[in-house]
């Protein structure tokens, strides 16, 4: 049996709560337990982007293109998502690329200080179709010189430290001055 | 064959859908109570407002995400006794801070699909157990290979996303810390409000960069709380109200999760979530059929972004229509009128509070404080996230 009826109350009509401070916490006056697990993974990089992170370690950027959308697409794919047909080859593109947008962050993954400001940014690589970006970090550029639009170049590793990773690029740095 | 990728009206519901009861509880940075004990008292105080008891609740749906806050895994699992899910169909659906949005949508398909008549639809997330900070579970979003070794933050996508709007349609930082002006204050009239207060556009600009353009106060905290919505058949909500809030449009989309590949500076995401809402709810001119909207704001900028990809304004039209006043509760298109994320807080599905929640209370002229000023008959409501890239909607009218 339902339908008491609905009652006139105010909205919301707030439940309390219990808030602690963070001295709570340290102080150990609220009882709770802690718990630090120790896993660790280890990711297959899949066909598409161990192809990508060999290229890399060669000091090459590597996309791929879809002839029916006539694009050419990195990070390169094993299919193109808008046809939903295999990938008709891969393409070696520039390590130079367009600044899409960048932002000077202050903050590590944790969220806490870094010592220097560093700038990341999207930025577009050349020979790939309009857009195609990858994220990546500036350096030899002082912040408030960065603009959207800026030509960069990638700054890679020696060939002996490449280890097929995205960090075989080391930065992008300005393409001229 | 080409066909349209959005056709609403494809759909056939068996029956419409009505909200009778909501309830949420207290956003704070750091609750005492488990997860599970929000969800029982958000759950309390949407069955008190409905006139309803848990025997009278068919199924549930919870939305809570990620598992990564709480270090709990199975967390629907673990919810399910707060939630009052115990021994009748129940399911979890979580699409990140989409989910805000996406659970009251599930909840939607639950009755209007016939499959039941009463369902109780809970979003959960305590966002402290991840001590100290929750951003170090937020690392966990980015692709593992590709961007994880440049020891990103999360911010930083955000950041990239205000500069090329900010770019593309020539916007001031001025303008964008408007809206965090505005919802804190709108948040000074909500009694779960976790940061209301009054600022000023130099707080925001004078206030410490995390990953400029963004700033500490373009950015809303992370909460712990919990909401709750009831949502019924039509022969149901006649029996214990006149005056029922009718959900008429539900969208969702999602853009690709190659998100360096698109173009930053407009929230497609969004865009086809709407269309397939508004199609359902015949809105064919949102700017002018809809009278109040709670747009996903945990960044300044989002609000602004979010009103484009909803139609409430050109593309580049948001900020001017915030700088003349029109998004003030008193203005002819009030948004976030709640407070939203950046007044309230940000327990990331629980924002249903805000979200769903909100716009019902302010379509059954129940929202007290916040009631805006204008006769309202039609709100819609956005939540985004996963990574950066889902839109959910949901349109309510108080006509059926
Ligand atoms: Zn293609």
């Amino acid at each position: 049996m339902m339908a008491v009826g609905k009652k006139e109350i105010e909205c919301p009509p707030y439940a309390e709560g219990t808030p602690l401070s963070d001295r709570d916490i340290k102080e150990r006056k609220v009882t709770y337990v802690e718990d630090h697990p120790d896993i660790r993974y280890s990711w297959s990089a899949g066909q598409a982007i161990s192809k990508f992170l060999n290229g890399l370690k060669e000091g090459r950027i590597l996309g791929v293109k879809c002839n029916k959308c006539g694009r050419i697409m990195v990070p390169p794919r094993m299919f193109c998502e808008l046809c939903f047909k295999p990938i008709d080859g891969w393409v070696e593109l520039e390590d130079t690329g367009t600044v899409q947008t960048f932002s000077i962050s202050y903050i590590d993954p944790d969220a806490k200080p870094l010592p220097e400001p560093i700038i990341v940014a999207v930025i577009a690589i050349d020979g790939a179709s309009q857009n195609m970006g990858i994220m990546h970090i500036l350096d030899e550029v002082k912040p408030e010189d960065v603009y959207i639009g800026m030509k960069v170049k990638a700054v890679w590793k020696s060939e002996e430290e490449r280890e097929g990773a995205i960090t075989d690029i080391k930065y992008w740095k300005p393409l001229e001055g | 064959m080409e066909v349209e990728r959005i056709s609403g009206l494809k759909f056939h519901k068996k029956q419409d859908v009505a909200i009778v009861g909501a309830g949420m509880t207290t956003w704070k940075r750091r609750l005492n109570e488990t997860g599970r004990e929000l969800s029982y008292l958000a759950v309390k105080q949407a069955l008190e407002e409905a006139g309803l008891t848990l025997d009278d609740i068919e199924m549930v749906v919870m939305g809570s995400a990620p598992d990564t806050f709480d270090g709990l895994h199975l967390k629907g699992e673990y919810l399910l006794d707060g939630s009052g899910g115990s021994d009748r169909p129940y399911m979890r659906v979580f699409v990140g801070g989409g989910t805000g949005v996406f659970a009251p949508i599930a909840g939607y398909w639950h009755v209007a699909s016939g499959l039941a008549d009463v369902c109780l639809v809970v979003c959960e997330e305590k966002m402290s157990s991840s001590y100290p900070h929750p951003q170090s579970a937020f690392k966990y979003i980015w692709d593992p290979i590709l961007d994880r070794p440049l020891n990103p933050n999360l911010i930083w996508i955000f950041a990239l996303e205000m500069r090329r709007y900010m770019h593309v349609h020539n916007i001031k930082h001025e303008d964008i810390a408007l809206v965090s002006v505005k919802n804190k204050a709108n948040a000074l009239d909500h009694p779960c409000a976790q940061v209301a207060e009054k600022i000023t556009v130099e707080d925001v600009l004078n206030s410490e960069p995390m990953a400029l353009p963004v700033r500490r106060l373009d950015v809303s905290p992370p909460s712990d709380g919990a909401a709750a919505l009831i949502m019924v058949a039509p022969h149901i909500a006649r029996q214990l109200t006149d005056n029922p809030v009718w959900v008429t449009g539900v969208g969702w989309a999602l853009d690709t999760t190659w998100w360096t590949n698109r173009d930053l500076y407009f929230p497609r995401y969004v865009a086809e979530a709407a269309k397939m809402a508004y199609r359902m709810a015949h809105v064919t001119d949102p700017r002018k059929e809809i009278d109040v909207a709670e747009p996903y704001d945990p960044f300044d900028y989002k609000e602004l972004h979010h009103m484009e990809g909803l139609g409430l304004a050109k593309k580049g039209e948001a900020p001017i229509l915030t700088r003349e006043g029109v998004t003030q509760r008193d203005g002819d298109l009030p948004t976030c009128p709640s407070g939203g994320l950046l007044g309230v807080g940000n327990p990331i599905a629980a924002t249903m509070g805000v979200k769903a929640c909100e716009i019902y209370w302010q379509l059954a002229y129940r929202a007290g404080k916040r009631q805006v000023a204008k006769e309202v008959t039609t709100g819609v409501c956005q939540a985004w996230g996963d990574l950066m890239q889902v839109g959910t909607v949901m349109v309510m009218s108080n006509k059926r």
